[in-house]
């Protein structure tokens, strides 16, 4: 089963390869009928209804739905129209509670890290086909709860998702620790062992993906978990993981709590018997995260943070391919990507051509509800991102940086925005340093590499970067001198199961998919016996 | 056993303690700041004393470092990384400048060893012959590793290229502690040199002198100016400058739980800034009924007893099953009065002085504690001679889980005899800590052996023998004893960022 990935479609468009049919650009877009380009037409259609039903709404605890203690519940949104999809129980302190005790249980009297790893694997392969039969139910309670385009979430989410539990069953069988050389009489070794109960907070961008980096190593390597899944998006994660309880998971495993930051979500992070957390989100969340958890019992804590991304455009660059991929490094998932390539840096001798079609291209980006074939570009997720993206579109033109093309609220209804183009921003204005999070491109000027190496790393993100030459020595060079945790050449946001993701900086520490993201869910136990009457040392 | 053969070596309870110091063979050299290259003085001018354990009375007056030292080190240390040469040299050149360290460490091991038991108290024979060696060694050991930091290419789904780089981090910022100043200098600034990084280290301000020694050498080694920085100094200005500075990349600390807390929210709330961390432990030693037992008691003995129980893994919770109970306490008490407590520079002597008068101070407290609570003074229980912080070696019997002794990190000479029925129990209770440092485990049976090692939640177990400690063997804790491990080949993640590159490929001969 080959599973796709965001930008193998993107760069097999690139290729000329006729099968692309979603994140399309301009030449493929325009085979949508009834797409309306960035323009409001489409949105003052009734938005189509989503060919699935909401069956899952409760807490999974213990292995059962069930309502929160308080009885409470918040309404999820749809980012289309801003109208309630579902009434969804709401988890605060005790819940969390309920989830650790359960999930102490599974962990301390089993069966989950005393079955074989051959056992765990299997359970987390049947669950990967459950999700491939289920896809588009999956799919479907993705783009709604979340507004991102069906398209994308059917052909690249979904599956993604499904390989990340390939590939991460694939780890459970492999957990290897190593038996050490020293310099006595003695026999060293280390086990490699689950680390206990995990707690795991998520975020409303990729919700299904990331409940996959997260759930898929700490399962593999033989942990309990608690995850709270964003406010705005618990559906999808309700609906998975009953799938995963179908595959064989035993009870108390894997719990979901679905709430607020501030009540379930600071409970989980400070609660005393958490023995690890992970969590994906803002920085200063992050933070907030990271310090309850030093403050309560010390639990080592994974983060994956924002990105003030840079997109590098060398002047050797083939601009068409280069504009193509700018624009999809900032506007993919209308710009709610933490790696989002929000600086894009050209350089002064191609900058004229790159920018009037990077703002054609932005122009012709199909706006419109995600359920639509075709659509680019959904809504944001809420109220509170769309006034936030609004005011820095407003403080980016206050700033005097170029407003191309967009700055405006689309349509009258839900929260769709105008892609949104800035020329000749500078590093000092605000749209060129904070993390937007919505589909507004900046674009910049250099001169020499030395230079756009310096300011790239002007910031206190370091999460990723785009570099877009066809010289090897400048690649090679950049890609050393760039501070970030990933560095696509030629390419961006290209996502893989087995390629490690995190921040340098204030993006994150550790990283999170492939070998790396084992050593997140294991605590290391050395072992030294001595040796009596050795063959060999 | 062997102390008896000494003359001159005065046992437990005699007037060791009393006599005038030993006078050491030298004095000290380098009492400034090392920055950039350069011994200098504070910027604000100021010193401080650092005192003889033996005595209480000051050995030399040591720059003070605060925050503007901190600022100038890191400055150097920045360039240093930037600009290089050091991240732009060769791996091997780098572990060339190791290496010859290590031959440097070697030829002044008993200078190096001199100064560090004036300074700890710790005994002369120990650092000399043990401690000294093994930081030679933990150089020779990470030597090895600079030219082997390999990164990884990468199978994917589709067209592309992927390897990951596994860089240096930058600019580390290193607090160590006072109780194996050499060692916690060798295990933090060793791996950070294998992988490229510069770093600015505080050192304890209990225990100044043998970095700024060591680092000496490693200049005269080859070490280019602002690769390592030292700053002596407290924790309250230098440390705290230093964990929540807005330039340092990473940060690495050994020493208490509270302490450390306070450096990880320090990290949190500047920079976001990685932090290893290697805290306290109340570890569990535990002898089962088939356990040889004058071999366990000695091996019990050395466990706490050993650097003068200022060890972070200190197996400071002795669980003996009940049916040898009564032997072992009978034994250890034993053992304990033969402990030799002298002038640590005097041959033979097993235990100098506590550190400071505030640890000695804690440590007869913390003795007081467990006579109100009900557990029984088998031996010692007070302090030795009337000058210098020594402290009888000291052992409880029949402490119980919820008494002070056996929950709080003491950091001295005192030993807690726990009783255990069964196995299943004694994994309950020994577990039942907020540390997971280290472990002990003595029995035959290999079964009981394997159930223990994997139920036990600690970074180390120890079967059939205790303080081993190796380059290659990580050393890390779990729960609040600590986050990462420090040594072998898991030292090096600690100051290694791990970057995937991802490049398209044009027409593949293969994926």
């Amino acid at each position: 089963m080959a599973a796709r990935r965001i930008s193998s479609l993107i760069s097999r468009s690139l290729s000329s390869v006729p099968s692309a049919v979603f994140l399309s650009h301009g030449k493929n877009s325009r085979w949508g009928r009834n797409i309306h380009r960035y323009s409001t037409a489409v949105l003052a259609e009734e938005p189509i209804t989503p060919p699935v039903q909401v069956n899952y709404t409760k807490l999974l605890i213990n292995g059962e739905f069930v309502d929160s203690t308080s009885g409470k519940t918040f309404p999820t949104l749809d980012p289309r129209t801003g109208e309630v999809i579902a009434h969804v129980a709401e988890g605060d302190a005790e819940d969390i509670d309920r989830a650790v005790v359960a999930a102490r249980k599974a962990f301390d009297e089993g069966p989950w890290p005393k079955m074989t790893a051959y056992e765990r694997s299997r359970i987390l392969l049947r669950f990967a086909d459950l999700v491939e039969k289920h896809s588009d139910e999956l799919a479907a309670l993705e783009t709604w709860d979340n507004g991102k385009p069906h398209e994308q979430a059917a052909k690249a989410e979904v599956p993604m998702f499904a390989r990340l539990f390939h590939y991460y069953a694939g780890w459970a069988d492999k957990i290897h620790g190593l038996t050490v050389p020293a310099d006595g009489n003695y026999h060293h070794q280390t086990l490699h062992e689950p680390i206990g109960v995990a707690g795991q907070i998520i975020p409303w961008n990729f919700p299904l993906l990331m409940f996959a980096w997260k759930v898929g190593p700490a399962l593999a390597t033989g942990n309990t978990i608690v995850l709270k899944s964003a406010e705005q998006t618990p559906l999808t994660a309700l609906y998975a993981a009953k799938l995963l309880h179908e595959a064989g998971l035993p009870p108390g495993v894997l719990n979901v709590v679905s709430g607020y930051g501030p009540t379930a979500g600071a409970a989980l992070a400070s609660h005393m018997d958490v023995d690890k957390l992970a969590f994906t989100g803002s920085t200063n969340t992050g933070k907030i995260v990271l310090e309850l958890a030093a403050k309560s019992n010390l639990k080592p804590v994974t983060l994956e943070l924002g990105g003030k991304s840079p997109f590098i455009v060398c002047e050797d660059a083939d601009v068409d391919k280069a504009v193509e991929l700018a624009h999809f490094a900032l506007f993919f998932n209308q710009g709610q990507c933490c790696c989002a390539g929000s600086r894009t840096f050209v350089h002064e001798k191609i900058y004229d051509e790159f920018l009037e079609k990077a703002k054609a291209r932005a122009a012709r980006r199909t706006v419109g509800d995600p359920f639509k074939k075709g659509i680019e570009q959904g809504p944001q997720i809420d109220s509170e991102q769309f006034d936030k993206i609004l005011r820095y579109i407003r403080s980016g033109i206050e700033s005097n940086a170029t407003l191309e093309c967009g700055g405006e609220r689309l349509g009258s209804k839900g929260y769709f925005i105008q892609p949104t183009v800035f020329s000749n921003v500078q590093d000092d204005m605000l749209i060129a340093q904070d993390e937007i999070f919505g589909p507004v491109q900046s674009i910049l000027k250099f001169k020499d590499l030395k230079e756009v190496v310096s300011r790239a790393n002007q910031t206190r993100y370091g999460l990723a970067a785009g570099v877009f030459t066809q010289n090897i020595d400048t690649a090679n060079t950049l890609s050393r001198a760039l501070r970030v945790g990933t560095v696509w050449i030629n390419c961006f946001d290209v996502f893989d199961a087995a390629i490690p993701f995190g921040g340098y900086k204030m993006s994150g520490q550790g990283r999170e998919k492939g070998i790396y993201s084992l050593n997140n869910y294991l605590q290391v136990k050395a072992v030294v016996t001595p040796l009596k009457n050795t063959a060999w040392l | 056993r062997n102390s008896f053969a000494h003359k001159g070596i005065y046992q437990y309870g005699t007037a060791a303690a009393l006599d005038e110091p030993i006078t050491t063979p030298r004095g000290v050299e380098y009492t400034q700041l090392l920055i950039n290259g350069q011994y200098v003085d504070a910027a604000s001018g100021k010193t401080f004393e650092t005192l003889d354990p033996r005595t209480g009375e000051v050995i030399a007056n040591v720059a003070e470092g605060d925050a503007e030292d901190i600022n100038r080190a890191v400055s150097a240390a920045r360039k240093a990384f930037d600009e290089g040469p050091w991240p732009k040299m060769t791996a091997y050149e780098r572990s060339c400048i190791m290496l010859r360290f290590a031959d440097l460490i070697e030829k002044h091991n008993d200078e190096l060893a001199m100064l560090e038991s004036w300074d700890n108290g710790k005994t002369y024979e120990q650092a000399a012959n043990t401690e000294v060696p093994m930081a030679a060694r933990c150089f020779q050991y990470y030597a090895g590793w600079a030219d082997k930091i390999h990164g990884l290419t990468i199978p994917t789904d589709g067209e592309f290229h992927v390897q990951t780089l596994h860089e240096p981090i930058g600019v580390v910022g290193q607090i160590i502690p006072w109780n194996f100043p050499l060692l916690m200098f060798a295990w933090k600034v060793a791996p950070a040199l294998a992988c490229g990084n510069t770093i600015v280290l505080k050192t304890a301000e209990q225990t100044p002198l043998s970095a700024l020694y060591a680092s000496k050498l490693l200049h005269e080694a080859g070490l280019p100016p602002g690769v390592l920085n030292v700053i002596s100094g407290y924790g309250r200005t230098a440390g705290s400058a230093l964990a929540s500075h807005m330039d340092v990349d990473k940060l690495a600390f050994t020493g208490s739980t509270d302490t450390g807390k306070a450096v990880l929210q320090l990290a949190v709330q500047s920079n976001l800034k990685p932090v290893t961390i290697e805290l306290g432990g109340k570890s569990p030693f535990i002898i089962c009924e088939d356990a040889d037992i004058d071999e366990a008691v000695e091996q019990a003995h050395h466990a706490v007893f050993y650097n003068q129980g200022q060890c972070c893994c200190a197996g400071s919770r002795t669980f003996v099953h009940e049916r040898v109970y009564d032997e072992f306490v009978a034994k250890s008490k034993v053992c304990a009065m033969k402990r030799v407590v002298g002038d640590p520079f005097e041959k033979g002597t097993e235990q100098g002085p506590q550190i400071d008068v505030k640890q000695f101070e804690k440590i007869l407290k913390y003795i007081n504690s467990g006579v109100e609570s009900g557990a029984t003074l088998e031996t010692g229980g007070d302090r030795y001679g009337a000058k210098g912080y020594y402290i009888q070696p000291t052992v409880f019997s029949n402490v119980k889980d919820d008494m002070l002794i056996a929950q709080d990190e003491i950091f001295g000479p005192v030993q807690s005899i726990l009783k255990f029925r069964d196995i299943d129990e004694v994994i309950r209770r020994a577990n039942a800590s907020n540390y997971g440092l280290a472990a002990g485990v003595y029995t035959k049976n290999i079964d009981t052996a394997n159930t223990l090692t994997r139920a036990i939640k600690a970074g180390t177990v120890w079967v059939n023998c205790y303080n081993v400690l190796d380059a290659a063997i990580p050393f890390g804790g779990y729960k609040m004893s600590g986050h990462g491990r420090e040594k072998g080949i898991y030292g090096l993640q600690n100051y290694l960022q791990v970057k995937a590159v991802v490049t398209r490929l044009n027409n593949p001969a293969w994926l």
